[in-house]
C-alpha cells in the first residue's frame, strides 16, 4: 500500500517536473491525479470498498493525507504558474518607451485674441464692460461726433477707407464711445475692442488692425486718474515694476491728450534694442475726453468729465511676444500660430 | 519738419546741448524723430597748409608736404588739379572718416576711413578733401562744388577742426508737429515754444521795410470765392534784379533740402520755412489785365504749373487768375506762364489764406502735393499771412533785389489778427489735471506763451495770440499749463469719486469666447483675416454671376484690387490661408475664424449693412475627411447644447457629392464639405481641404444655460439592428425613421456598413445600435421587442428595408 502511495507521490512530482510549464498543463496534471471521478487519487478512494474493513480506517487516512498533500502541491504549482505567466505577459509587452507619443493637439486662440482677453481681464476687474461696435460706421460717429469736422486736419491723420460718401470703415474704436454715451448715462466704464482700418500698408502698418478703446465718464475724472489707471494696467500686463510716462500729444476727441510710454520691460529702463536706447516704449494714446464730445452725446460737461485711452492690440502683442512683423498676424501660418500660447 | 539748430538760434538764445533741447521739445509735445549732426560722418578733418607740392612724373598726381598744425606735418599724395603750395585745404588725417565718392567724384557711395598707404610708390599719410567728400555743397560753402579740393579761407587756423568753418557742426532736428499746432510748422513757431519752455525771450525777425512812391496804377484784387480764400494780400515790387540769393540764405535752404533758384524765389521759400506761410511771386510782365482774380476754376479749365505739368481743373479747385487766365492753382503751385525768369523786373508777391480742406481736396484730386499744399492742409493762420508778407518785403529790401512799391492790396473777410480775450476758471483748469498747479507757475507759463495773463480771483484772463487758433476753453489752458509745468507732476490716483460699476463680458461675448475655446480644444487654431477681399475671390469660388455673395460693398478708395470688397463670405480668406500654409510646407492642420460678413440692404450703401457673425473652419491633410469636419460641426453644436442635422447639398466651391447643408431645426445655418478639385487646383493645394461655414446668430440666440436633467432610475436597453436596404437609402433617412418610430429612442449609432457577396448586389447593409431609455416608468417585459417590431415595420413601409437574415 505504502509503495503504491509513494509511487503516486513520485509520479506527481515527476509529472510536475516534466510537464508543468503553464497553468493549463498544471491544471491537466492536477486533473489527472485529483479529479474526483477519473483522477488517480480519486480512484484510490473508490477502491475503499475493496479494502478489508479493519484496514479501511488506515487506508482512508493515508489516501486523505496523500490527497491533502497533492492538493497543496497543485495549489502552489498554480500560484507559481500564474506568477510565471504574468511575468511572461509583461515581458512580451515590452515597449521602447522612447518612441514618439500619440499627440493630443490643442489649438490656440489667435495672439490678438489672447492679448485682447488679457486686457479685458485687467479692465473687467476695474469695472469695465465690453462693448463691440460695428466695423462699418458713418461719418458722424467716426469723425464729426468725435470733434473732427469735415475740414479738420486730423482727418488726414488717419487715411480713411470710404464705402460711400456717408459710410466708411471705422478708423478707431472711439466711434463706439458715441453710441454708448448716447444710450447710457454716467457712470460709464466701457472697453471697446475691435477691428479698425486705415489706408496704410507697409512693414509696420496693416490696413486692418485691432484697437481697444477705454472710456470712463463720471464726476471729477482727472488726468491723475488716467495716470493711476494706466499704471495698474501696465503693471498687470508688463510686470510689477513697470511705470508709465505721459507726454503731450494731440487727438481731436481728447483735451489734454497724451502719449503714454512704459518703462522698457526688456531692460528695465536702462536702454536696449527694443526701446531704441531710450528706456521707454510708446504703447498708447489717451487723454481727458474733449468736452465737445460729451456735449455731442448730450452729457453735461460741467457736471461730468471723462478719460479715454486707445491701445493698439497688435503692437501690445508684438511687444509682449517679440513678433517683429505685423503681417505675420494676418497670414495664419500654423508655424506662427502654434508658438503663441499665453492663455 | 526739419529744423537747423543754427537757424533756430537766430530767434532764441539756446544755452543747452542739442540732446537737452531734444528732451525739452519732447516734454512739451514736439517729438524729435531724428536729431542729426550735419557733419556726423566727418571726423578728424583739419585745416592743412600745403608747404611743398611736387608733381609725380607721368601721372596727374602731386606729392605734398602738408602742415596740420599740432597734428604734425604729413606727406600726402593728391590728384586734384587745384592743389598748390601755400594753399589751405581740408586734410583728413590717418583714421579720419569722410564720404567715399564714385569715379565721377560727385556721387557719394558711403563713408570711408582714411588710412596710411602708398600711391605710385609714394607714402601718403592722409587725404586732402573736396567739398563732396565732406558733404558740403556749393550752397553751404562757396567753392565747395568744385571738382577738386575745397579751398579754405587764408585766415583759417592751421590744424583747426574744419567743421565749424564749413558749418558741419550744425544740428538738424526732424520734428513731428501734431495737427493741432499748425502754427509750429515753421522755424519761428518752434522758436516761440523753445523760448517758452526755456524761459527765454523770443526774437521776432525784422518786418521793417520802406515803401517807394511808385504805384501800380489801377491794380486790383478781386476775391470771388471768399469762402475758400478768407484773406489775400498782394504787394507790388519794382526794379527787381534777379540774381543769386546770399550765401546765408542759400545755406539755410540747403540745410532743409531746398534748392536755391533765385533771390526772389528763394525769399518766398525762405519765408515759408521761417514763418509757415506759403508765398508766391508772379512776374508782372506776364500778368494781363492789371488785376488778380481769385475764383473757382471752370469745369475742364486747364493750367500748366511751374514744373511743366498740365492739369485739368473742376469747379472744386480754386484758381488764382489775372484779368484773362489762370496763373496759379491756389495753395498748390504757381503757373508756368507767370514764373520768375532771369529777365523779371516787376514782381507781385502773394500771401494768402486758403480754406484747408479745399486745398487738401485739390491736392488729392490732382495728385499734387507740395510744401505749400501740405502747410495749407494743416492750416495757415492769418497772423502769419500778414506778417509773412512784411517779412518777404523786408528781405527784398535787405537783399537789395527790388524796391517796395506802395501798392499793397489786402482783401479779407474781416478776421482780426489781434489777440482775443479768453477767461477761464483756475479751479476748472486744476480740476482737469487733478493737481493744484501753483498760481505763480500758471502765470509764468501763460506769460511765456505770450498769453498776457491777468488774475482776478479764480478767474484767469488771457489774451490769446491770433496764431493760437487751437485755444478754445479751459481744457486747452490745462494742457498748456501741464505740458510746460511737466507731466511728471501728475500723480496716480484711482478715481476716488467714481461710482462702482460691474465689468466683464456680456452673455454673447462669453458665448463667442466659449466657441473659440472649444474649437481650440479639438486642435484648431484661430485665424484673423482682413475684412476685405478681392472680387476675384468670388470667381475663385465659382459663384454664379447672380450669386448673392457677389452683392458686396465696394471700397471707394481701396489700397488695391485685392483688398477692395467687404467680405460676404469668410470662405475665400480661409482657402487662401490653407493654400499659404501648404505652400509653406504645413501639410495638415485645422484653422478657424470667427468674424463678421457684411450684407448690405442695398447698394450703394444708404444704411448700416448687417454685420453677420460667422464661423469658418478649414481642415486639411491626410488625417482629415468629410466626417472629421462633420465632427467639428457637431462639436460646435455641443458648445451651444444643441444638435445639427445634415442634408446632402451642392455649393459652387465644394465637391458635388461631399457637401452638406447644416440645419438647426428647419433653418439652414451653414454648409460643409470637401473643397472642389477645380478650386483646389486654382489654389495649388497639395492636400485635400474641407471647409465649414456657419452663421452664428441662430446659435447665439439659443438658451445655453447649463442645467441638469435627472437620470432615469430604470435600466436602459440597447438593441443592434442589421438592416438591408437599397443602396440609395441614406443613413440619415434610416435614423429619421427609427427616431420618429419610438419616443424612447435616445441614441442611434451606425456601427457597420457592408456591401458584398452575402447580400444582393443592388443592396447594402447598415447595422445600427439603438438605445432605448425609459422615462417615468420601467419598460414592461416585452416593451422593447414591441418597439423594435414597430421600427422594422416603419422601415419596411417607408424605405423598403428588411432585417438582415
Amino acid at each position: 500500500m505504502n509503495e503504491k502511495l509513494s509511487s503516486i507521490k513520485k509520479e506527481i512530482e515527476d509529472g510536475i517536473a516534466a510537464k508543468a510549464t503553464s497553468r493549463a498543463t498544471a491544471f491537466e496534471l492536477r486533473k489527472q491525479f485529483l479529479d474526483s471521478k477519473t483522477g488517480t487519487i480519486g480512484q484510490l478512494m473508490k477502491e475503499m470498498k475493496n479494502i478489508a474493513p479493519e484496514e479501511r480506517a488506515n487506508y482512508g487516512k493515508e489516501v486523505n493525507e496523500l490527497k491533502a498533500w497533492a492538493t497543496e502541491v497543485f495549489a502552489k504549482l498554480d500560484e507559481e504558474m500564474k506568477a510565471k505567466e504574468l511575468q511572461e505577459k509583461y515581458a512580451s509587452e515590452k515597449i521602447d518607451v522612447t518612441m514618439p507619443a500619440k499627440e493630443y493637439e490643442t489649438g490656440n486662440l489667435h495672439p490678438i485674441t489672447q492679448m485682447r482677453n488679457q486686457l479685458i481681464d485687467v479692465f473687467a476687474g476695474m469695472g469695465f464692460e465690453v462693448f463691440e461696435g460695428t466695423e462699418i460706421e458713418n461719418d458722424y460717429y467716426n469723425f464729426t461726433a468725435l470733434n473732427t469736422p469735415q475740414d479738420h486736419p486730423a482727418r488726414d491723420m488717419q487715411d480713411t477707407f470710404y464705402l460711400s460718401p456717408e459710410f466708411l470703415l471705422r478708423t478707431q474704436t472711439s466711434a463706439g464711445q458715441i453710441h454708448v454715451m448716447e444710450n447710457k448715462k454716467p457712470p460709464i466704464k466701457i472697453l471697446s475692442p475691435g477691428k479698425v482700418f486705415r489706408s496704410d500698408d507697409d512693414a509696420t502698418h496693416s490696413p486692418m488692425f485691432t484697437q481697444m478703446e477705454g472710456l470712463v465718464v463720471d464726476e471729477k475724472i482727472t488726468l491723475c486718474d488716467l495716470k493711476g489707471m494706466l499704471d495698474v494696467f501696465v503693471q498687470k500686463i508688463y510686470g510689477e515694476n513697470t511705470t508709465t510716462r505721459l507726454r503731450p500729444s494731440y487727438f481731436p476727441f481728447t483735451e489734454p491728450s497724451v502719449e503714454v510710454d512704459v518703462s522698457c520691460f526688456e531692460c528695465g529702463g536702462k536702454g536696449c534694442k527694443l526701446c531704441k536706447g531710450t528706456g521707454w516704449i510708446e504703447i498708447l494714446g489717451a487723454g481727458i475726453v474733449n468736452k465737445k464730445v460729451l456735449e455731442n452725446c448730450g452729457i453735461d460737461s460741467e457736471k461730468y468729465s471723462g478719460l479715454a485711452f486707445g491701445i493698439g492690440i497688435e503692437r501690445t502683442a508684438m511687444l509682449k511676444y517679440g513678433i517683429n512683423n505685423i503681417k505675420l498676424l494676418f497670414e495664419s501660418d500654423l508655424k506662427v500660430l502654434k508658438q503663441i500660447d499665453d492663455n | 519738419m526739419l529744423l537747423p539748430l543754427s537757424w533756430l538760434k537766430e530767434y532764441v538764445d539756446i544755452d543747452i546741448t542739442p540732446a537737452e533741447l531734444e528732451e525739452k521739445l519732447f516734454s512739451c509735445g514736439f517729438e524729435v524723430e531724428e536729431l542729426n549732426e550735419v557733419g556726423k560722418d566727418i571726423t578728424n578733418v583739419v585745416v592743412g597748409l600745403v608747404l611743398e607740392c611736387d608733381p609725380i612724373p607721368e601721372t596727374h598726381l602731386h606729392v605734398c608736404k602738408v602742415d596740420a598744425g599740432s597734428h604734425g606735418t604729413f606727406q600726402i599724395c593728391c590728384g586734384a588739379d587745384n592743389v598748390k603750395a601755400g594753399g589751405k585745404f581740408p586734410v583728413a588725417l590717418n583714421g579720419a572718416t569722410v564720404y567715399a565718392t564714385a569715379k565721377d567724384h560727385k556721387t557719394v557711395e558711403g563713408v570711408m576711413t582714411i588710412k596710411k598707404g602708398k600711391l605710385r610708390g609714394y607714402e601718403s599719410e592722409g587725404m586732402l578733401c573736396s567739398g563732396v567728400e565732406l558733404g558740403v555743397s556749393e550752397s553751404m560753402y562757396p567753392g565747395a562744388g568744385y571738382n577738386g579740393l575745397l579751398v579754405l579761407p587764408e585766415d583759417a587756423e592751421v590744424g583747426a577742426d574744419v567743421k565749424p568753418i564749413l558749418g558741419l557742426d550744425d544740428y538738424i532736428f526732424d520734428i513731428s508737429i501734431t495737427a493741432n499746432r499748425p502754427d509750429c510748422q515753421c522755424i519761428t513757431g518752434i522758436a516761440r515754444e523753445v523760448a517758452a519752455v526755456l524761459n527765454k525771450e523770443f526774437k521776432m525777425p525784422s518786418l521793417e521795410y520802406t515803401e517807394t512812391e511808385v504805384k501800380k496804377d489801377g491794380f486790383s484784387v478781386e476775391v470771388e470765392a471768399p469762402d475758400l480764400c478768407p484773406r489775400y494780400i498782394g504787394h507790388y515790387v519794382h526794379d527787381v534784379k534777379i540774381g543769386e540769393a546770399p550765401l546765408w540764405m542759400k545755406r539755410r535752404l540747403a540745410l532743409v533740402g531746398q534748392d536755391s533758384i533765385s533771390n526772389i524765389v528763394d525769399i518766398t521759400n525762405y519765408v515759408m520755412l521761417e514763418m509757415g506761410q506759403p508765398m508766391h511771386a508772379f512776374d508782372c510782365d506776364y500778368l494781363e489785365g492789371n488785376k488778380i482774380v481769385v475764383r473757382r476754376a471752370k469745369d475742364k479749365e486747364q493750367i500748366v504749373t511751374l514744373d511743366s505739368q498740365e492739369y485739368e481743373l473742376t469747379e472744386n479747385n480754386l484758381l488764382i487768375c489775372d484779368g484773362v487766365k489762370g496763373v496759379a492753382i491756389a495753395g498748390v503751385m504757381g503757373g508756368l506762364n507767370s514764373e520768375i525768369r532771369d529777365t523779371t523786373t516787376e514782381v507781385l508777391f502773394e500771401s494768402a489764406k486758403f480754406a484747408r480742406d479745399n486745398i487738401r481736396k485739390t491736392s488729392r484730386s490732382l495728385g499734387k502735393r507740395t510744401d505749400a499744399s501740405a502747410k495749407y492742409e494743416k492750416g495757415v493762420d492769418e497772423y502769419s499771412t500778414v506778417h509773412a508778407m512784411k517779412r518777404a518785403l523786408h528781405l527784398v529790401e535787405e537783399l537789395g533785389c527790388g524796391k517796395i512799391s506802395s501798392t499793397h492790396v489786402d482783401v479779407n473777410t474781416g478776421n482780426s489778427v489781434e489777440p482775443r480775450e479768453m477767461k477761464v476758471s483756475i479751479q476748472k483748469v486744476n480740476d482737469v489735471l487733478g493737481i493744484e498747479v501753483p498760481t505763480e507757475d500758471i502765470i509764468r507759463i501763460c506769460t511765456n506763451l505770450s498769453f498776457a495773463p491777468v488774475i482776478n480771483g479764480d478767474e484767469l484772463i488771457l489774451m490769446i495770440p491770433a496764431y493760437r487758433e487751437d485755444m478754445d476753453s479751459y481744457p486747452d489752458v490745462a494742457e498748456e499749463v501741464i505740458r510746460m509745468y511737466g507731466y511728471e507732476h501728475v500723480v496716480p490716483t484711482f478715481m476716488p469719486d467714481s461710482k462702482v460699476t460691474m465689468g466683464g463680458l456680456n452673455e454673447l461675448q462669453k458665448k463667442e469666447l466659449k466657441l473659440k475655446k472649444d474649437l481650440c480644444s479639438i486642435g484648431a487654431y484661430e485665424c484673423i483675416h482682413y475684412s476685405f477681399i478681392s472680387p476675384a475671390d468670388f470667381d475663385l469660388l465659382n459663384l454664379a454671376e447672380d450669386a448673392k455673395e457677389r452683392e458686396a460693398i465696394r471700397l471707394l478708395n481701396p489700397i488695391n484690387e485685392d483688398l477692395s470688397v467687404m467680405r460676404t463670405t469668410l470662405v475665400p480668406s480661409m482657402l487662401h490661408a490653407i493654400s499659404r500654409n501648404q505652400k509653406k510646407g504645413n501639410l495638415s492642420g485645422r484653422l478657424f475664424e470667427v468674424a463678421s460678413k457684411f450684407i448690405p440692404e442695398s447698394l450703394p450703401l444708404t444704411s448700416y449693412p448687417e454685420e453677420r457673425a460667422t464661423l469658418c473652419v478649414g481642415v486639411f491633410g491626410g488625417a482629415e475627411d468629410f466626417f472629421t469636419l462633420k465632427g467639428i460641426a457637431n462639436k460646435v453644436a455641443d458648445t451651444f447644447f444643441t444638435k445639427f442635422s445634415y442634408e446632402a447639398a451642392q455649393t459652387s466651391y465644394l465637391h458635388p457629392f461631399q457637401c452638406a447643408s447644416v440645419k438647426l431645426g428647419d433653418q439652414v445655418i451653414g454648409t460643409l464639405g470637401k473643397v472642389a478639385y477645380e478650386v483646389a487646383e486654382k489654389l495649388d493645394l497639395r492636400e485635400d481641404a474641407y471647409i465649414l461655414e456657419l452663421e452664428l446668430k441662430y446659435l447665439y440666440a439659443l438658451n445655453t444655460k447649463a442645467s441638469y436633467v435627472p437620470l432615469s432610475k430604470f435600466p436602459e436597453e440597447v438593441r443592434d439592428l442589421a438592416l438591408v436596404m437599397d443602396k440609395s437609402v441614406t443613413c440619415g433617412q434610416v435614423e429619421g425613421v427609427i427616431s420618429s418610430s419610438c419616443k424612447f429612442v435616445q441614441e442611434i449609432k451606425l456601427f457597420d456598413v457592408y456591401e458584398g457577396e452575402q447580400i444582393p448586389a443592388d443592396k447594402k447593409s447598415m447595422a445600427f445600435s439603438v438605445k432605448f431609455v425609459p422615462g417615468e416608468e420601467a419598460f414592461e417585459e416585452d416593451a422593447v421587442d414591441k418597439f423594435v417590431k414597430k421600427i422594422l415595420k416603419n422601415l419596411k413601409f417607408h424605405l423598403d428595408i428588411d432585417l438582415r437574415s
